[in-house]
């Protein structure tokens, strides 16, 4: 699906966890933005993800999108991280019966999808129980 | 501002119509519309179609569709919100006829969604969520809102029973709407026993895959009053906007888009909930229906669900929940779906609902929804 230029700009986001924060409020944007949606302020620093959080809520997928084929069927949620950012995520290598809303997660890095034959090979973050 | 009536409704029967073209499926129903609205030309028009471009490789379809309808040079203009792209070409025509800018302007949309196999569709409707941040990562639309139904499960102790009888509510409307694609009833057993699509929701859970179209004809409620036909007068609209991706939003039970469409159509109006008589909502998923009940104020947070299995939401409840079928039933080609909505409200109000008119139906709500909620818009339809 991605074109290389695509791919390549989201790269510090999915492979590095960069994300930013407002300077006035101290809300963490993931991804980052170039202003805060809650106080106006356009002055944002660079921050970084928190690495570990809880399951906000989560479904199986079990018919998959083209590009996930293979993987189907496969757990995706919404975790709360420790810094209250919350994003959408494969939950990986945990059976599906102990799947729990509040359970404990990390962020590891994974590949994500696959283009086809000799397309790209798409990568990023993926979330593991503790 | 004008006061704006709705003169012309049109519709035909959705399905999985392979021998029309989608410029043949458009057509069909706006003619009826403009037809049944007995005037003799239309001064502009507004569409809304999510994704022609990847349905039927199509884009530029408004100026495409005024040719085939033999309007042409008049302005169309193709309006886009996801799977509420309908409503908002409605609200776009009722602000040009309030505005005074036009007198009699064409409201339509439109979706051919057979044309493609299963994983485009899929894909296509996958673009209205966030692409880079939910669909990068194998998310779908069911399961999208499959997280809004755990979440609320976990919360308010909705029960997987509750989202069946959704399904069982609106295919019983359905039943007695001779346009709908799936006329026909089904058990909670039957939803309980559906393929799972992406756990809690089931196939039975989940909108089908629709080609249709809707078109109605609005203009000066002034000008409605000559037609010597009931005046069904647009009192309120509203429309707002929420983050697209679900993760972005505060609390994902909550959808506040529709919470803040709806009170700028009840204060435009001057209504409240208990003042509606029928209303037809975005029951894309059995979850998204009780969501959208809270939100616009019918019930509590948290107590949707509760309300669908006491029969509060049943036609001979205390209100009405999509009388037509729902997107459940009758279908949902998405950027038709807004428009389809209006069409039941006009006919309940105007009493030509048949089987399944709501007795003494005199103010309508409709709530049409993008996305997982990132686009909501509302309008309120009063009989004069
Ligand atoms: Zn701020």
């Amino acid at each position: 699906m991605p074109t290389p230029s695509r791919y390549w700009r989201e790269i510090p986001q999915r492979y590095r966890l960069e994300a930013n924060a407002c300077k006035s409020c101290g809300i963490k944007f993931f991804p980052p933005r170039q202003i805060c949606p809650e106080c106006g302020n356009k002055e944002l620093e660079p921050d970084k993800l928190a690495e570990k959080g809880k399951i906000l809520t989560y479904t199986v997928i079990r018919v998959p999108p083209h590009q996930f084929v293979d993987q189907a069927p496969f757990a995706v949620g919404i975790v709360e991280l420790e810094d209250g950012v919350k994003l959408t995520g494969q939950i990986v290598d945990c059976d599906f019966e102990d799947l729990k809303i509040g359970k404990e997660v990390k962020i590891e890095f994974r590949k994500i999808s696959q283009e086809g034959e000799s397309g790209i090979l798409c990568y990023g973050y993926k979330f593991v129980p503790v | 501002m004008r006061d704006v009536a709705i003169i012309g409704i049109g519709m035909t029967k959705w399905g999985e119509l392979w021998e029309k073209s989608l410029r043949d499926v458009f057509v069909e129903s706006a003619l009826l519309a403009v037809e049944e609205s007995g005037v003799d030309k239309i001064d502009s028009m507004y569409i809304g179609s999510m994704s022609s471009g990847i349905f039927v490789g199509q884009e530029h379809i408004a100026s495409l569709l005024a040719d085939y309808m033999g309007v042409n040079p008049i302005p169309a203009t193709r309006v886009e919100s996801a799977c509420a792209s309908g409503g908002i070409a409605l609200r776009q025509a009722f602000i040009e006829v309030a505005s005074g800018m036009s007198d009699v302007v064409l409201a339509g949309g439109v979706e051919k969604m057979t044309d493609v196999d299963g994983y485009q569709a899929t894909y296509a409707l996958g673009t209205a969520s966030d692409q880079e941040y939910e669909g990068y990562h194998g998310i779908t639309f069911p399961g999208l809102y499959a997280l809004i139904a755990r979440a609320h499960m976990e919360k308010y102790g909705t029960t997987r029973e509750q989202l069946a009888m959704v399904a069982v509510k609106n295919h019983h409307n359905g039943s007695l709407n001779p346009l709908a694609q799936f006329p026909f009833e089904v058990t909670v057993e039957a939803v309980l026993n559906s393929v799972m699509v992406a756990d809690p929701l089931r196939i039975l859970d989940c909108s089908p895959i629709t080609d249709g179209a809707a078109a109605v004809v609005v203009c000066p409620a002034e000008m409605a009053r000559t037609l010597g036909k009931p005046v069904i007068k647009i009192t309120g609209s509203g429309h707002a906007t929420d983050a697209i991706a679900l993760s972005s939003r505060k609390d994902i039970t909550w959808l506040e888009a529709v919470y803040q469409s709806g009170k700028k159509a009840f204060d435009m109006a001057g209504k409240s909930p208990k003042d509606i008589d029928i209303i037809e909502v975005h029951d894309c998923f059995t979850i998204a229906e009780i969501c959208v009940l809270e939100a616009l104020g019918f019930f509590e947070k948290g107590k949707g669900g509760q309300a669908v299995e006491r029969g509060q939401t049943s036609m001979d409840g205390d209100i009405p929940v999509n009388p037509s079928g729902g997107l459940k039933s009758k279908g949902h080609p998405v950027g038709a779906t807004g428009i389809a909505q209006i069409v039941e409200a006009v006919k309940q109000l105007r009493g030509e609902a048949e089987k399944r008119q709501v007795k003494d139906a005199r103010i309508a709500m409709t709530q049409n929804m993008g996305g997982s909620g990132g686009s909501s818009v509302v309008h309120i339809l009063e009989r004069e």
